[in-house]
């Protein structure tokens, strides 16, 4: 038997799901787990497995049980999690940063203004902020594509708004308290909008429908209207090609997302 | 190719689901009922996994451009061709020009429709399952509606021949259903006395009850802290219970991840019987071992290797008369 961690929990969901829980707080270092972890599960074809989502601190693996044992699939991931100390220094992997176009302000950002005055701060201060730093996707939820941001700056943050818009247009950049998101698909929804990014995150009929993973970054990149409306035809035609970069763990993490 | 006379309250093109993107944030969505999909597909000499139409309440009319072998399966819509009632759980032909109708659902009220090779939708990453909230898969990401020309695909295993279900194989759709349930994944959140509550309370289908979960009314579930937790995924047929504590039962449509705390998780082969659940329905739950749940499990896989091997051999010995 394999050692068991003491702040990893496996625990039920129906017959056919097993949730691993690596702790309860949302960190980068422990979604980090997360998604190594489902990396692993996947590569390695466990027999059996259907499916795998991570999410903050856990993971539900749904499971043929008539094909693997909960059991034997618990074991198997214990197996995995004991090793993973040496596969963290072998592995060595980078992350995806996704450059995320954003028009901040005007029609695409009716409340850039109410989050500037609310901090105390000039529109260019907020956009400036907003745009400084990579920011982790812990996982995606909500509605497809949707991805739930970390490690944004407190100094920008704004309540929700009391009623909720009831369309928020595709593409929208906005803010919740403390955290930022984009929504890829055009939903009902409360967040300050404070701009909106050309790009499509979701897109059913191509070949890689999704712009963006758990466990990838993004970053705000800043562009007029005139540069939004020339992506965003280049969007439409398909021949937009983000830009992602692939950089070593170290230059996204600082001690704010820590 | 077939005609929509009349679309119903609610029918969508379903498969077994959109399997393997949820951590994208894709709702699986897929048949309600899987029980009465893959033995209409039974029925109707199909592939396991092939498009049928889905409906719900209040059924459709069709008509059909040429002969074709259907099914039909779930709850009892009263299906009639060309004006004659042609029974529920059975395969039959339609002719060229014929008009399959359905009216409202006596008991029950999802009913699948089955045509031999399948109904033809694009492939949306992997399924031809309609998710309506983002306009994903089956008709245009939307239910029909009037007028929608469906074509046929080729998804037919077997010949398919005019038959009516066993008896036994029928379900019976009670406006009491008991439901068994595996506790967890968050059920140290709740209680002791809020889990005697969960099962030994009678719940009420309430009018917020769709493809995307049933929300349940009934004594309240106490909590022993707060009800949320930091979000995480959502498997079929978890129970949520919110600080109202009134269960909510995650469904086909369901999202991918939640922020309240689940109590337990329905177990698969029951959930067939709270899809066909309607409002004022009453739902009970009651806790069961894995083991229990895998003997429930491998029977309902029997039933359908029993229902194939009867029908293969029907077929054979139709074959051998001939």
């Amino acid at each position: 038997m394999a050692d068991r961690l003491p702040e990893v929990r496996m625990l039920s969901a129906g017959e056919r799901g097993l949730v691993v829980e690596m702790g309860n707080l949302i960190s980068p270092q422990v979604n980090a787990r997360v998604q190594r972890l489902a990396r692993r599960i996947s590569q390695r074809n466990v027999e059996g497995v259907i499916e795998i989502v991570p999410t903050y601190r856990s993971l539900l693996v749904y499971f043929e049980p008539l094909s693997i044992s909960r059991s034997d699939l618990a074991e198997a991931i214990w197996q995995m999690l004991a090793s993973e100390a040496d596969v963290e220094t072998a592995e060595k992997v980078g992350v995806n940063v996704v450059h995320v176009p954003v028009c901040y302000g005007g029609e695409f950002g009716p409340d850039l203004d109410y989050v500037a005055q609310h901090n105390r701060l000039s529109v260019e201060e907020v956009i400036t902020i907003h745009s400084s730093k990579p920011y982790l996707v812990y996982m995606l939820g909500f509605t497809p594509g949707f991805p739930y941001l970390g490690g944004m700056s407190d100094k920008i943050a704004a309540p929700r708004l009391e009623k909720p818009r009831a369309k928020i247009p595709q593409g929208s950049v906005g803010i919740a308290g403390t955290q930022t998101g984009l929504y890829p698909v055009e939903s009902p929804g409360g967040w300050r909008l404070i701009g909106r990014t050309p790009l499509k995150p979701f897109l059913p009929g191509a070949a890689n429908p999704f712009l963006f993973a758990a466990g990838d970054y993004l970053r705000f990149i800043p562009i007029s209207p005139e540069e939004y409306h020339r992506i965003r035809r280049e969007v439409e035609t398909g021949a937009y090609r983000p830009d992602t970069h692939t950089v070593g763990v170290e230059s996204v993490s600082d001690d704010k997302n820590r | 190719m077939i005609k929509t006379v009349k679309p119903g309250l609610l029918t969508t093109v379903q498969d077994e689901g959109r399997w393997g993107y949820q951590a994208y944030g894709m709702p699986v969505a897929g048949a309600m009922d899987r029980y009465a999909y893959r033995v209409a597909n039974l029925l109707a000499g199909n592939r396991k996994g092939a498009p049928v139409l889905e409906m719900t309440m209040l059924g459709g009319a069709f008509e059909f451009q040429k002969k074709c072998l259907v099914s039909v399966c779930g709850a009892d819509m009263q299906a009639t061709l060309d004006g004659a009632r042609v029974p529920n759980w059975s395969a039959f032909s339609v002719p060229a020009g014929g008009v399959l109708s359905f009216d409202y659902a006596l008991a029950g009220c999802r009913t699948y429709l089955a045509v031999h090779g399948g109904i033809k939708v694009p492939l949306v990453l992997g399924s031809q399952s309609t998710y309506t909230r983002a306009q994903v898969g089956g008709m245009e990401g939307r239910p029909l509606k009037e007028g929608d020309l469906l074509y046929l695909g080729s998804d037919g295993r077997l010949g398919g021949v005019p038959r009516v279900l066993p008896e036994h194989f029928v379900p019976r759709y009670d406006q009491e259903i008991r439901l068994r349930v595996i506790m967890g994944p968050q059920d140290d959140m709740f209680t002791a006395e809020g889990i005697k509550t969960f099962l030994e309370g009678k719940y009420t289908v309430s009018n917020e009850a769709d493809r995307m979960g049933y929300r349940l009314e009934g004594p309240k579930i106490k909590h022993a802290d707060k009800a949320d937790i930091i979000s995480d995924a959502l498997p079929e047929g978890a129970v949520q219970v919110p600080a109202h504590g009134m269960p909510i039962v995650m469904l086909a449509d369901r999202q991918t991840t939640g922020g309240y705390a689940k109590i337990a998780t329905v177990i698969g082969p029951d959930l067939s019987l709270l899809a066909q659940g309607r409002p004022g329905d009453i739902v009970c739950f009651c806790a069961c071992t894995d083991k229990e749940a895998l003997d429930v499990l491998r029977s309902e896989e029997q039933r359908y290797l029993d229902l194939q091997r009867i029908f293969e051999e029907e077929q054979f010995f139709t074959w051998m008369e001939s």
